[in-house]
């Protein structure tokens, strides 16, 4: 199974919300060995997982006022 | 809030959630900061009330947000990259930054409702995506091509208001 760029897209951003086959995940890992511009998106969608986890993001300093 | 339709609701919510607290102060181990702590019982409110509404009001998902189409444009016609999507060193130094989330917020913000809804329930809440699809009556399917949707906008978005800026 060879898989282009877009389609190695959908799959790394579904990898990270159900379990892909094994037949998926191998020809995944295969194009992600060889292809440095969707490892970039795969570290990037998994950040975006860091982020959002994170949010509302970092506690106020004390001296900061909350604001409306 | 965003995942909240109105101010009201999102006042109701609050209220509830300092009430919780107070029941549950003593659950409070101190084991995280009492921020940590409200925040957790927050989401859990959210959760509750995104589910009475869903049962209330199938979702309305319009042909648009389930469309891959829009992302063709970053393709050649044989799938490849049309540019290299950009390094964004090192993200996470961000994740210290307020202001980082305050842009985050405005590009989650900028996203179609339901694709923002699906992806604040599945990475800010952290429910499995079978969740998702039950509470919102819509199919696995549907739900996988949001949530790549959603991550595709939030890409694009920070990398031109955030990570372009940064570097």
């Amino acid at each position: 199974m060879k898989l282009t760029c877009k389609e190695v897209g959908r799959l790394i951003s579904e990898g990270l919300d159900r379990k892909l086959s094994l037949r998926q995940r191998t020809a995944l890992r295969l194009h992600l060995v060889l292809c440095d511009a969707c490892t970039r998106i795969s570290a990037q969608f998994r950040f975006l997982r860091r982020a959002a986890s994170r949010y509302p993001g970092p506690e106020r300093d004390p001296g900061e006022s909350s604001g409306g | 809030m965003l995942q909240l339709r109105n101010q009201a609701q999102a006042e109701d919510v609050v209220q509830e959630t300092l009430m919780a607290a107070i029941q549950g102060a003593k659950n409070f181990a101190g084991k995280s900061s009492v921020r940590t702590w409200l925040v957790g019982i927050l989401k859990h409110k959210i959760v509750d009330l995104i589910r009475r509404a869903s049962r209330e009001q199938a979702l309305d998902l319009p042909d648009a947000e389930t469309s891959l189409e829009d992302f063709d444009v970053l393709y050649t016609d044989d799938g490849h990259y049309a540019s290299m999507p950009a390094g964004w060193g090192d993200p996470d130094a961000a994740l210290s930054q307020r202001k980082f989330f305050e842009i985050l917020e405005r590009c989650l913000e900028g996203l179609p409702k339901n694709t923002a809804r699906v992806f604040m329930m599945r990475e800010v809440m952290g429910l499995e995506t079978g969740e998702i699809c039950k509470e919102l009556a819509i199919t696995a399917t549907n739900c996988w091509v949001l949530l790549y949707r959603a991550r595709m906008g939030l890409r694009a978005c920070l990398e031109k208001r955030w990570f372009a800026l940064d570097a």
